[in-house]
């Protein structure tokens, strides 16, 4: 038995392989720490701030969604309810003046949302698959319906709130000013990074992969897939809680909001679109999330239904997100054919520009017309003002629209072909399978 | 006493078969595509929404026709060149698309109707009271709703049981792959039962429309509730889908009609901690727990019994 360990084990990594994994891990920490000296305003202090919540939150899905298969709709819950329990927390702890720095304090919005998982968890990872999903929305409905229900602990419409600079004060620390934190934030989410990257290298997280993967085999082998679920579930509730937590502490209010729909939404979309195959998805997803979230909102005044949009394009078109996207050119990268591929993606980027700037100038229209069809005709949308009632506008945007759908359908087939040939000369060369 | 469990049950069973006409389709679509149609009470909206749209233009009884076909088609559009295209991608890839199609589908409503409850009303045939038991006069449309139901789940009934598309339905829902190797075009007959199902919640929508509110969020408010019906009964049964959408529906109308509490039952028994954070608790009345009513089912239900009411299959 134990030879046939020996032989299965994995060799151990070269120096250099090690130092270059610390390197990284090494590298986002001195990113993190000098970021506020190159961006210092106080918005995008906000803004990675938000990034870094994002990313916590995004990852702990991916547990989930990612690593273990279980589509859930209803994250939000063990995230709303780690920053309800924070607010408290932090009311509770300046009321008495006891002895507990705000750094620590979201280690107890992840074991709210430990404990939360724990005591749901069961019931809902019984099942996988549909009746998961399903199941974790109705859950979810629940608690968020409790919450309005129970106005005392939850304060209703209005929320809690809470004031974070009467804790303890650490090296004069009052985390006060949004660059502390900035730096809080920052810390935490790389212990959360690493922490939850270590996770998939333990037993438990090859383990999910496997329960993801085939559950019935998992049996024979003499694991239950209902308990890898759940202890997957109780992690990714803890790390929803840290974010929770964080958010609450940001924005020193927790209110319905945290525990809803919408947050649970938000979150499945930020992580599919980053790519729930690789690690570094959800990471990728949470800041192109947060970025269109927050850049959209000011282009265009239906920003949501541009993100509806982009989401069921990426379900469609690119299932493994934008880093499933990046990820399949590496083994052309590494056959040097890459290059092949290049000419192709330039013919076939202008036609499908010209169809989505076609579909963006007649949905612009559109909404011109149903939303505020009394205002002036000229409007601005993405930064470009055009007459929303010149027929010409009309015009441009069907052959644009029309005219880019039928030459972009030819030159994606032609990508398609590029494609094969520059994937059958890596073949050959056994890099790629 | 009485003329609250007469009326409560009447309101209870419509409820319910309005349920019903949602949770058909849904089960049938589950079990012959494998996939939960999260975009289902979106046509149930759509529904309410070309309906209240047509009525305008041509009147109510075309659009009661109109506007399902209308959605129906839509729905057989989605499944023809979204759904068949995810397929390739597995199950999470197609329950993803139907979860971002609801959502767009409320972004478009709210674009073109807006926000507001819109003002769709009972047709002036259907204004009157049809009975007055115990004082309470009992509305013409809400027997008008009931009996249109009954005549789809009967007619639904019929097709299933009695004619040759309804024998490949039937058979899809247990053997989904056997249909397909005895030669059915398989694909048509995918987009015709998605089509027909969402068809029907559109019918539910146009004659729930005029008597619930019309309004870009009614799609969010009844979808988890459709889910708990699928789910109590058991997925891809449509005996326990009818069995759970009568139970959700009486349990939540005699909810809502229930004024007791705790400290009501209690009163003079009131602890001390009732007056800090537990007095929600303490005070709360059926009524107002009357929306989570279905969740604590679901929940007990999954504790009870995992498989649903009627359930069989294990997904």
């Amino acid at each position: 038995m134990s030879e046939i360990t020996v032989s299965a084990a994995p060799p151990l990594p070269a120096a250099a392989e090690k130092f270059k994994f610390y390197g990284l891990w090494l590298a986002a920490a001195i990113v993190l720490l000098l970021l506020p000296r190159i961006f210092g305003s106080g918005g995008s202090l906000t803004t990675f701030s938000l990034i870094g919540i994002s990313i916590i939150f995004s990852l702990s899905y991916n547990i989930l969604l990612g690593q273990t298969g279980m589509l859930s709709f209803g994250h939000a819950v063990y995230y709303g309810l780690g920053g309800f329990l924070v607010i408290h927390a932090i009311n509770i702890l300046s009321a008495n003046k006891l002895p507990i720095p705000l750094p620590v304090v979201p280690l107890i919005g992840g074991l709210t949302g430990l404990a939360f998982a724990a005591l749901l968890g069961w019931v809902s990872t019984q099942r996988s698959g549909t009746a998961f999903a399903m199941i974790s929305l109705g859950v979810a409905e629940l608690i968020a319906s409790s919450a309005l229900i129970l106005r005392t602990f939850f304060g209703g419409e209005a929320g809690i709130s809470a004031n974070r600079t009467k804790l303890l004060k650490l090296f004069g620390w009052n985390f006060g000013p949004q660059i502390q934190i900035y730096y809080l934030v920052a810390a935490w989410t790389l212990i959360a990074v690493i922490a939850m990257y270590a996770l998939t290298r333990t037993p438990l997280g090859r383990m999910c992969n496997a329960v993801r993967d085939n559950p019935e085999r998992v049996q024979f082998v003499g694991y239950n897939p209902h308990v890898v679920r759940y202890l997957a579930f109780c992690f990714s509730g803890f790390f929803a809680g840290i974010a929770g937590a964080l958010a609450a502490i940001n924005f020193e209010i927790a209110n319905s909001a945290y525990l809803g729909a919408v947050q649970s939404g938000t979150v499945l979309f930020a992580t599919y679109i980053g790519g729930i195959g690789f690690f570094i998805g959800p990471i990728v997803g949470a800041i192109f999330v947060t970025f269109l979230s927050l850049g959209l909102s000011d282009l265009t005044q239906v920003w949501q239904l541009y993100f509806g949009l982009i989401f069921i394009a990426v379900v469609l078109f690119a299932p493994g997100g934008i880093t499933g996207l990046l990820m399949m050119h590496r083994p052309l990268l590494k056959a040097g054919t890459l290059s092949r591929m290049l000419p192709s993606y330039a013919i076939a980027l202008l036609p499908t520009l010209a169809m989505i700037a076609g579909g963006i100038l007649s949905l612009e229209t559109i909404v011109h017309y149903t939303v505020n069809p009394g205002d002036d005709s000229h409007i601005k949308a993405f930064g470009v003002s055009f007459d929303a009632a010149s027929p010409y506008i009309w015009a441009m945007a069907a052959i644009l629209l029309i005219g880019g759908y039928l030459v972009a359908r030819k030159t994606w087939t032609w990508v398609g072909h590029a494609w094969d040939d520059a994937t059958s000369v890596a073949r050959e060369k056994g890099i790629a399978p | 006493m009485l003329e609250l469990i007469v009326i409560s049950t009447l309101n209870g069973v419509l409820f319910g078969m309005l349920l019903f006409l949602m949770a058909s389709g849904l089960t049938v679509i589950f079990s012959m595509l494998g996939v939960l149609n999260f975009a289902h009470a979106s046509f149930y909206m759509l529904g309410a929404f070309f309906g209240f749209q047509i009525s305008r233009w041509l009147g109510f009884w075309p659009a009661l026709l109109i506007a399902p076909l209308l959605a129906g088609a839509i729905g057989a559009g989605v499944e023809r060149y979204g759904l068949r295209r995810v397929h390739r991608n597995g199950h999470v890839a197609e329950l993803l698309f139907t979860f971002g199609l609801a959502f767009v589908i409320e972004e478009v409503v709210q674009i073109i109707w807006g926000k507001s409850p819109v003002d769709f009303r009972v047709p002036a045939l259907l204004d009157f009271p049809a009975f007055t038991i115990f004082s309470t006069n009992y509305p013409a449309y809400k027997m008008f709703m009931l009996l249109v139901s009954i005549a789809i789940f009967i007619g639904l009934l019929i097709v299933l049981k009695k004619t040759r598309i309804g024998l490949i339905v039937q058979a899809a829902l247990t053997h989904p792959h056997m249909v397909g190797h005895l030669g059915h075009n398989v694909g048509r007959i995918f987009m015709l039962v998605f089509g027909v199902g969402t068809a029907l919640a559109a019918v539910a929508g146009v004659i729930a429309g005029p008597a619930l509110v019309t309004q870009s969020n009614m799609a969010g408010l009844l979808g988890p509730i459709l889910f708990v019906v699928v789910v109590v009964g058991g997925l891809g049964s449509l005996p326990g889908a009818f069995v759970a959408s009568l139970l959700i529906g009486l349990v939540q109308t005699f909810a809502v009609s229930m004024n007791g509490s705790l400290s009501g039952a209690f009163g003079p028994l009131s602890p001390a901690y009732a007056s800090t954070w537990l007095a929600d608790i303490w005070g709360v009345t059926v009524a107002q727990i009357a929306p989570i009513m279905p969740y604590v089912l679901l929940v007990l239900i999954l504790i009870l019994r995992p498989m649903g009411l009627l359930g069989t299959r294990d997904t």
